[in-house]
């Protein structure tokens, strides 16, 4: 295994914080250091603010990745991502990445990546975007986007202009199909088009990712999910965000976000 | 070639008894691993020594999640101790700890006396332990009393520890006890060299929409700066009650706070959960407690330490 890219800890410039729909942000960093090494799957620890309240950073995975700067998609929810919606471009934000294992691209052989199947559930499409941006024009992706409603789904254009199909399921029906983005997935996997040669790559709620564990294990296809625990240092001392999986306890931070999903203990 | 001395650098090394810090800042048990995760980020060979995660004699998988949840100016942890035992410490993390060239203490922790002798007689054998800090503390462990709330425990187990080596013993104290001082006496009588005070402080926090504890294990240990001024007062008032030398520690986030426990008498102070706010906060500290002495005209960190009201 090669060496792992050193993480950096500095204060960087916000080039850009968006409000995009609903409560939901864009914030573009501009941190050459750090974007030089990042990969999808993986994410910064933010310092929100300069005092002690909210005390510990808050971790966003990396939403897009160009170049020196990176750009993380977030949902206003608390005292941390309230802060950090009122940060304008030219301000500074203390950033600690890039962190975690990232996703690990599947190859058939040497050159041919699979087919890719992205689980989207909410805020999961967050990471994902940035890996259908490492996958595109290499093999054909399939973009699942699973939302509450059709206001809170996000970043479709965006797959959509990488050359992805997107489907789309919503809660109330209100844009694509109306039930689970699994049951979307359901629908998908009996298509023979999409079999063994795919490999899933998922972000969203917890009931989300125990359902593909389950639908990708009992087909025997690979899935790749990430996850969210608690996190205080984010770079792995603390084993505070502990996930439990078949090989005993892992820390989301260092070993994750991404997981092999059969590998949880749901 | 002559090198110049800087005739004003001002001495920046502590004795804890026998065991000697080039500067009086160290990385808190259990904030900090064994010192790997942060080398990107710390210059290790800075820090005025590392105290490691929590050592058993058998391997621990630790408490079911979440383990940590934010609280106001504060966090609480369970947990439980998660390690890989003595043995596998030994060999996976002591050369990485033998190369960085500090002060290294580990914690240890056990069910008995026996027991604590036991991983303490081990660790004496290796080289590069410069002290051994025994956890009777730790919050997480689903025990109706901890060690460090007894007193006649306490004096046990040090006992225990202090006749199976002869690497320094530091006690590290519980501050979820009716009076510190009691069982700060009972470790001196008991032989151990140093203390380290404070442990985290019992906590709890629920979540409204399932009515559960935010944490796993129900309840967990409370740090950060909310703390501070109750773990100061720990070692202001264990000060007062015995002579041994006292490492301090609680919520310190910055040089402020560091200096405080050292006015109140701790002749070292452990740095914690503010690595996680700030990795570099250790090396800040240290920065600023030089700069301190500096523009105040103190040739000898010792001088300031236990000051408290002298001019």
């Amino acid at each position: 295994m090669s060496e792992m890219p050193e993480i950096i800890q500095g204060k960087f410039k916000v080039l850009s914080n968006r409000k995009m729909e609903p409560d939901c942000f864009k914030m573009a960093i501009l941190a050459p250091r750090i974007a030089i090494t990042a990969r999808p799957g993986q994410f910064v620890h933010l310092r929100c603010q300069e005092e002690l309240e909210p005390l510990l950073r808050r971790p966003f995975s990396f939403h897009r990745i160009n170049g020196g700067s990176f750009e993380i998609l977030y949902k206003v929810i608390g005292r941390g991502t309230n802060l950090l919606a009122k940060k304008k471009k030219g301000d500074t934000i203390d950033t600690l990445g890039p962190l975690g294992n990232g996703f690990n691209i599947i190859r058939n052989s040497k050159f041919e990546i699979r087919n890719s199947i992205l689980v989207a559930g909410g805020m999961g499409v967050a990471p994902l975007l940035a890996l259908g941006e490492r996958l595109a024009g290499r093999r054909n992706t399939l973009v699942l986007i699973g939302a509450r409603n059709k206001k809170e789904v996000l970043c479709e254009n965006e797959f959509k202009q990488l050359g992805a199909k997107v489907q789309i399921a919503t809660d109330d029906g209100s844009r694509g199909r109306k039930g689970l983005v699994t049951d979307l997935l359901k629908k998908v996997l009996r298509n023979t088009k999409y079999e063994i040669r795919n490999t899933i790559y998922a972000c969203g709620p917890k009931p989300m990712l125990k359902e593909i564990a389950r639908l990708s294990s009992s087909l025997g296809i690979s899935a790749y999910g990430s996850l969210e625990e608690n996190m205080a240092c984010g770079v792995g001392a603390c084993l505070g965000c502990a996930i439990g999986t078949r090989e005993g306890y892992k820390r989301v931070c260092k070993d994750g976000p991404v997981f092999n999903l059969r590998e949880i203990k749901w | 070639m002559v090198k110049k001395r800087k005739s004003a650098a001002s001495n920046f090394s502590v004795s804890l008894g026998s065991l000697k810090l080039p500067n009086p800042v160290l990385a808190a048990s259990g904030t900090f691993g064994s010192g790997r995760d942060y080398e990107d980020l710390v210059p290790l060979k800075k820090l005025g020594a590392l105290v490691t995660k929590t050592i058993t004699l058998k391997p621990q998988s630790g408490n079911p999640p979440p383990r940590t949840a934010e609280t106001y100016q504060g966090m609480l942890n369970a947990i439980g101790l998660e390690n890989p035992g003595v043995e596998a410490f030994i060999r996976k993390e002591m050369p990485f700890l033998q190369k960085i060239g500090i002060p290294v203490i580990v914690s240890v922790a056990a069910d008995s006396p026996a027991q604590f002798a036991r991983i303490c007689r081990r660790l004496s054998k290796i080289r590069g332990i410069h002290a051994l800090e025994v956890n009777i503390s730790c919050p997480n462990l689903g025990k109706r009393t901890l060690i460090a709330q007894d007193a006649r425990a306490t004096y046990e187990v040090v006992k225990a520890a202090k006749r199976a080596t002869g690497v320094p013993i530091i006690t590290k104290l519980s501050p979820n006890v009716t009076d510190v001082a009691e069982i700060a006496h009972a470790a001196e009588r008991a032989g151990s060299d140093i203390l380290s005070l404070v442990n985290t402080f019992f906590g709890m926090s629920v979540d409204l929409k399932t009515k559960q504890p935010k944490l796993g294990n129900a309840t967990g240990g409370l740090s950060g700066p909310a703390i501070k001024p109750q773990a100061l007062w720990a070692v202001y008032r264990v000060r007062q009650a015995v002579k041994l030398p006292l490492i301090g520690m609680g919520g310190i986030m910055d040089t402020q706070d560091a200096l405080e426990f050292i006015i109140c008498g701790a002749s070292a102070v452990a740095v914690g959960t503010a690595n996680f706010v700030n990795p570099k906060a250790i090396v800040e500290i240290i920065t600023g407690i030089r700069k301190y002495l500096q523009k105040n005209k103190i040739r000898d960190i010792n001088s300031l330490i236990g000051s408290l009201g002298k001019k």
